[in-house]
């Protein structure tokens, strides 16, 4: 049917696919004033690690008992954000769903940026980061630090081939467009590596993304099920838990949804993709971000009430300084701001507009980071045996300004890796848009 | 006809292919032989070093044997350190009827091991298991488990297990990831936050040790010596951004002598010994008692035996208590569930 368009028609079309999804390339004013910004922003982070570097991990708040904060919590955080990558390239990209092209590589860019910083935030972490290498000569693979390190790295080698891949077209595309610099054109000329175009060269193509998209599956369920080990390999209250590893996949998900969304928002705003990353793409990710948080609704339930119940002596004080002690404000906020009420908002049709799903993003986003604090902290403050004769900053764990720019310093790498990402590639795949508009071969036209 | 002349052409080809082949191998095999030779001579010339003799005259001498001595005594101590001390297996007995919180111990051992006051290797904590018991005192070492889970959890081999049964750290080794901290549920070990107690101290014998190898003072730099090597089985000196412990005082151990927290106790809690050997010897009164007797007579036990952890330390449980429980002191805020 789509091909009784009039070559002229087609010709068109793809003209006008390709000025608009080319557009947001290259470097505007706007984007020397953000990276600017950013880049000021994380000098005055980068001084806050000096610091830490100089004096020590005693320049953050964690102490012998709470002796993983902060760090930790957001590494948790980063390694779930990062697994939306999967979510919408493997599990929807397989299942055959076709409307998550323009999506696709917004996710692909978040999971990379996130994967990446997510190393670094745990040497952040490290009392001896010079001896990171000591990983590596000395490695025990008993340990799921061994474990973690590996999957984390082969997630950031499998997310940069499923960005690469099914960039290779628009490469080769990008490479004979005048508008553009010619040193970028080389580049790209270079990156597209020979691509034709042929149907031979699409078999091949689609054929390895669809190889890589099974990869990643496992690969991705690993990176998270490993480090919930982290916490639930050891013998401590609240953490020992058997349901730990989907309980951290499935809020995984919702995190990285909750960012995949405020991004479709912030890209369709400024990059004037309006025609592209529609209404309706909302609505169908609103549904979907409904449908992993009431999984991991359900996850919650499970690891609060069924220890809950029983209330075993030791559970029994973990389970009160979280529901109605020192982080109960915390943890209702997170459960009913983070969870309940997006749920609940988003079944109605209403909600699932660009606007109120960017704001509830928001919400469920920093929900999902101080989830993650309360997974970590609570459960050192209540060891086995009590915690005596250490003065009261041991007790309680009060994480310092260091520490928080230490932490804002991750968050702004991940921006400047998107951003950076977002301003060299078209942030939508330009074949697939115009496959999808019944232009089979692209390259023939231009 | 036209057989004959491919017959010919693929013979040729062959030819040259092997040709070729014979020749890339030669080169290639040449190239490994040359890299071979030119590692060997650079490898003679790096094992011989120059040195000044006491008479002012400069002389070649093979490296090996001749490299910095902190060093050597670093690496010696530290694979000392690692073997254990053979045939033994140690084991400690706490008695709680005997303490009365007198904190002897906390402080020989925070004097031997340089901690800051708010840091312990053992903790003089006070108990009440439940409403209705009596209150009482629980010296808490670390357990030295014969299954420990920061060992396990460690990633790089910095914290390892003995076959004399103690668990010990490596701090030149440890990345400070702090998984250990997390997994052990004695809350048995600390973290150097900060630089640690005699950081300064350290660093100023270190420069005075490397200027009395400069100027030649071998005597005294000797005696320097033991002070700025790293003992792992004192773990001292501490190290910033690094993991510290209980260590059953396995330097002490080395000399046939108590641990520091063990000869310290002025009531007798402590008994240590040798498992192999069925003995433990009272660290106050010197009487060694038969460690089966002593924990069958008096119902020993472990602490938190179901999590498997298999402690080597035993704790025998505080009835009849020598002294009456002073109330007043009783802590009633308790952070742990």
């Amino acid at each position: 049917m789509e091909n009784h368009f009039t070559l002229e028609q087609q010709k068109e079309s793809l003209h006008k696919i390709t000025s608009d999804l080319i557009k947001p390339i290259g470097i505007n004013r706007s984007f020397h004033l953000w990276m600017g910004f950013l880049t000021l922003a994380l000098l005055g982070c980068l001084y806050a690690y000096y610091l830490q570097l100089r004096d020590g991990l005693g320049v953050a708040g964690i102490r012998d008992y709470v002796s993983w904060g902060m760090y930790i919590a957001n590494f948790v955080f980063f390694v779930a954000s990062s697994l939306i990558g999967m979510l919408i390239t493997a599990v929807l990209g397989l299942s055959g769903a076709k409307w998550i092209s323009p999506i696709a590589r917004i996710s692909e860019i978040i999971a990379i940026g996130f994967a990446a910083i997510a190393g670094l935030v745990i040497v952040s972490d490290m009392g001896r980061p010079e001896r990171l290498i000591n990983v590596f000569i000395y490695g025990r693979i008993q340990s799921p630090i061994l474990w973690d390190v590996t999957v984390v790295t082969t997630y950031v080698l499998i997310s940069l081939i499923l960005l690469y891949l099914p960039l290779i077209p628009d490469l080769a595309m990008l490479s004979r467009n005048q508008t553009l610099p010619k040193w970028l054109r080389k580049a790209y000329e270079l990156l597209s590596i020979n691509w034709k175009g042929t149907a031979s060269q699409y078999e091949i193509l689609h054929k390895a993304i669809k190889i890589m998209a099974i990869l990643i599956i496992p690969v991705a369920l690993a990176i998270h099920t490993v480090t919930s080990w982290l916490f639930a390999s050891t013998a401590r209250v609240g953490w020992d838990s058997t349901i730990f590893g989907p309980y951290f996949v499935t809020g995984a998900f919702v995190a990285g949804t909750g960012f995949l969304i405020i991004a479709m928002y912030f890209f369709r705003k400024n990059y004037k993709l309006h025609d592209y990353i529609t209404e309706l793409h909302f609505d169908k990710i609103g549904k979907i971000l409904v449908l992993v948080s009431l999984v991991y609704l359900y996850f919650n339930i499970n690891e609060f009430l069924v220890p809950g119940y029983k209330m075993k002596s030791h559970e029994a004080v973990h389970l009160r300084e979280l529901m109605a002690g020192n982080h109960a404000w915390l943890f209702w906020g997170v459960q009913i701001f983070g969870l309940i009420l997006p749920i609940v908002l988003l079944l109605f049709k209403k909600m699932r507009k660009p606007l109120p799903m960017f704001i509830i993003s928001i919400f469920i986003v920093i929900g999902s980071w101080f989830k993650r604090y309360l997974i970590v902290v609570p459960t050192q403050e209540h060891p086995f045996l009590p915690i005596q004769n250490v003065p009261d900053n041991f007790i309680y764990y009060q994480p310092t300004l260091i520490e928080g720019l230490i932490t804002m310093a991750s968050f702004i790498l991940v921006l400047m890796i998107v951003t950076i990402l977002s301003k060299v590639f078209p942030i939508i795949p330009i074949w697939e848009t115009a496959h999808e508009k019944g232009i089979h071969e692209p390259e023939k036209l231009s | 006809m036209e057989d004959h002349s491919t017959n010919n052409n693929n013979s040729r080809r062959d030819f040259l292919q092997k040709v070729g082949l014979i020749a890339s191998g030669t080169v290639m095999g040449g190239a490994a032989m040359f890299a071979g030779f030119k590692f060997e001579t650079s490898k003679k010339k790096e094992s011989r070093i120059k040195a000044l003799t006491a008479e002012h005259q400069l002389i070649e001498v093979e490296a090996e044997g001749h490299s910095h001595p902190v060093e050597d005594m670093l690496t010696e101590l530290q694979l000392q350190g690692r073997e254990g001390i053979p045939d033994k297996r140690w084991v400690m007995v706490i008695d709680l009827a005997k303490c009365r919180n007198a904190r002897q111990c906390m402080k020989a051992c925070q004097g031997a091991h340089e901690l800051r006051p708010e840091q312990h290797h053992i903790n003089v904590l006070q108990m009440q298991d439940s409403e209705n018991t009596a209150p009482y005192f629980m010296p808490k070492p670390c357990q030295h488990c014969d299954n420990p889970p920061c060992v396990s959890v460690c990633p790089v081999d910095a914290t390892f297990k003995r076959p004399d049964g103690i668990v010990l750290i490596d701090n030149e080794r440890c990345i400070g990831c702090r998984f250990c901290v997390a997994a052990c549920p004695y809350s048995a070990r600390i973290f150097h936050w900060n630089e640690p107690l005699k950081e300064q101290e350290y660093k100023e014998n270190k420069s005075k040790y490397s200027q009395m190898i400069a100027e030649g003072k071998q005597e005294e730099a000797k005696e320097l010596e033991k002070k700025v090597a790293y003992d792992v089985e004192l773990n001292v000196p501490q190290r910033r951004g690094t993991i510290s412990k209980c260590l059953f005082s396995a330097d002490r151990l080395r000399v046939g002598q108590m641990p520091y927290c063990v000869s310290a106790c002025p009531n007798g809690v402590y008994y240590f010994g040798d498992e192999n050997e069925d003995a433990v010897t009272n660290g106050t009164t010197k009487q060694t008692v038969r460690l089966s007797g002593l924990l069958r007579d008096n119902a020993g036990y472990r602490l938190m035996e179901e999590l498997g952890t298999k402690p080597r330390v035993y704790y025998l449980p505080p009835k009849n208590r020598l002294f009456p429980f002073p109330e007043e002191t009783l802590i009633t805020n308790e952070h742990h569930s």
